[in-house]
């Protein structure tokens, strides 16, 4: 599994539509990636670090196949689970059960290999009765598990989460790192978007650092953020102590 | 990289969203590359359109009281309320059967407006879905249309208990109603897409569209009889193409005629043209939809 992204950027994010006065259009656009280029083999973990609209959330999108590059080429080699940009957000006025069903045959797979799943997934859930009522009733933590559920059960080989896990609690966490290192036992391939810095540390083996859409370094995780912390600026005991919150 | 090569060979027929070898690269307008995997793909998908049509209308009706009897209640209550408008105008009068021929037509337009209003909401309010998961996005306007579809067997179930209680005895030509059918599904599939795409550049569709979709419904035969249409009126026979698929729908029901071959050779191509129409907008600018929700 390679991923290849060479020189891709994305002038699409268009604030279009706000009509101001006469009808006219406002049209910007953001270049969210630019000169981006880098392989990932198999069986690795990336994580992905920058601030708040480095182009995280664009890059991971663009890997996934949902938002085509503007220039440049992705190579992906695999089956792709995404888990992006909290909850899989299927209909909240549905039960868990409903939404796994959903959930497992808008990625593709048939009634009878969701129905196969679901049991699985609704255990690893322990979210129990629950799972029969509709998502409006979830708390945001137990929307997450849910979706992070689904998303892993899909036996991707190429598993991208982005900053899914922030809500959950502290069983939860434990069970998704669980989950993800019995993943990488089977040589599975991680993309970890994270605000969650000792997250990075501890689960990747490589990390990349995002800067206004450019790619400010790749390497390995500890490098990369210590290098991402002196830029910011910020106490790296005071991030660890925030990601307790 | 000359391995690569290889693979690249052995998983040509890979289609876009799944399989296991992926080249994304620009493209933002055009039809699909492979369009014929993407046909594949969407075949193979059907059973997520069926889910989601399903989860609509569950949703729809889970908080109200009479949750799935709305299927019977609402055609019911809107023939009474047209019913009433034209009994109250007094210019329907003289059509024979008229609350059934009324219904007849009510029913099969309603196939048009709901699969328009769903529609064009189908692809901005699944939000999420398109943001996060990589799939044939023309699955959620075709969902729409089969939602459509799906509220129209109850409303026929009505509609033939009041063909029977009124009188009109059932017979041969209202097998023709499904031929009739596909054809309106094929046609409704191309507008629905159309009405989709406007409505992610242009948010404003949908609020045009009850106003748009009204002045449909008096330019079509369900409220009058084709008969009774004005010389000056001629130019709908031509230019509205539900002319003929309400006309031949409640002919062939409510008085059992046969139309004229032709027709079918003009609803079918009403159909191609929608089908076409919608199908090149959607399926060439759907993956530009992400980045607009």
């Amino acid at each position: 599994m390679t991923y290849r992204t060479t020189f891709e950027k994305r002038p699409t994010l268009k604030d279009s539509l706000r009509r101001v006065g006469r009808g006219e259009r406002v049209v910007r656009e953001v270049e969210a990636l630019k000169n981006v280029s880098f392989d990932l083999p198999r069986s690795r973990v990336l994580g992905i670090v920058g601030n708040n609209g480095a182009g995280k959330t664009t890059l991971v999108r663009a890997m996934s196949g949902i938002l085509p590059p503007t220039e440049g080429r992705i190579e992906i080699r695999g089956r792709v689970s995404t888990l992006l940009a909290l909850g899989v957000g299927f209909n909240t006025k549905l039960s868990g059960y409903e939404n796994i069903m959903l959930g497992g045959l808008a990625v593709g797979y048939s009634r009878a290999e969701v129905e196969e799943k679901t049991d699985e997934i609704a255990e690893w859930t322990e979210l129990g009765d629950f799972l029969d009522m509709p998502m409006t009733t979830y708390s945001s933590g137990m929307s997450a598990r849910l979706a992070f559920a689904v998303a892993v059960h899909m036996e991707p080989d190429i598993l991208i989460v982005d900053e899914a896990l922030s809500t959950g609690d502290a069983s939860f966490k434990a069970k998704a790192h669980e989950k993800m290192n019995s993943l990488l036992a089977e040589a599975h391939t991680m993309v970890l978007v994270s605000h969650a810095l000792a997250t990075v540390e501890e689960l990747c083996t490589d990390a990349i650092w995002l800067e206004k859409g450019e790619l400010k370094m790749y390497g390995p995780p500890g490098e990369v953020i210590e290098a991402y912390n002196a830029s910011t600026g910020v106490d790296p005991a005071a991030v660890t102590t925030m990601q307790d919150f | 990289m000359a391995k690569a090569a290889i693979d690249v060979k052995t998983v040509a027929d890979d289609d876009e969203f799944r399989g296991t070898f992926h080249v994304y690269e620009p493209y933002r307008a055009g039809l699909p590359r492979n369009f014929s995997g993407y046909l594949k793909e969407l075949w193979r998908r059907r059973e997520f359109m069926n889910e989601m049509t399903r989860a609509n209308v569950r949703a729809n009706q889970l908080d109200t009281l009479f949750g799935r009897l709305w299927n019977v209640i609402n055609p019911l209550l809107m023939g009474l309320v047209y019913l009433l408008l034209v009994l109250i105008l007094a210019r329907g009068a003289t059509i024979p059967n008229y609350f059934v021929y009324l219904l007849a037509g009510l029913f099969i337009f309603d196939v048009l407006e709901t699969s328009m209003s769903q529609g064009a909401k189908s692809v901005t309010s699944a939000g999420k879905m398109v943001t996060n998961t990589a799939f044939p996005k023309a699955l959620l306007p075709l969902s729409a249309v089969r939602g459509a579809l799906a509220e129209l067997w109850p409303s026929l179930i009505v509609l033939v208990v009041a063909a029977l209680v009124f009188g009109v005895r059932p017979q041969l030509t209202w097998l023709l109603t499904i031929p009739i059918l596909v054809l309106l599904t094929v046609f409704c599939a191309g507008l629905a897409m159309l009405v989709a795409t406007m409505q992610v550049y242009f948010r404003d569709t949908r609020s045009f569209l009850p106003y748009f979709m009204r002045l449909w419904f008096f330019a079509s035969p369900v409220l009058w009889a084709a008969d009774q249409l004005p010389k000056s009126g001629d130019f709908l026979r031509y230019l509205n193409p539900m002319f003929d698929f309400v006309a031949t729908w409640s002919d062939a029901i409510v008085y059992g005629e046969w139309p004229n071959p032709q027709v079918w050779l003009v609803m079918s191509g009403w159909a191609l043209v929608a089908l076409i129409l919608g199908g090149y907008v959607f399926l060439s600018r759907e993956r530009d939809f992400a980045v607009r929700i």
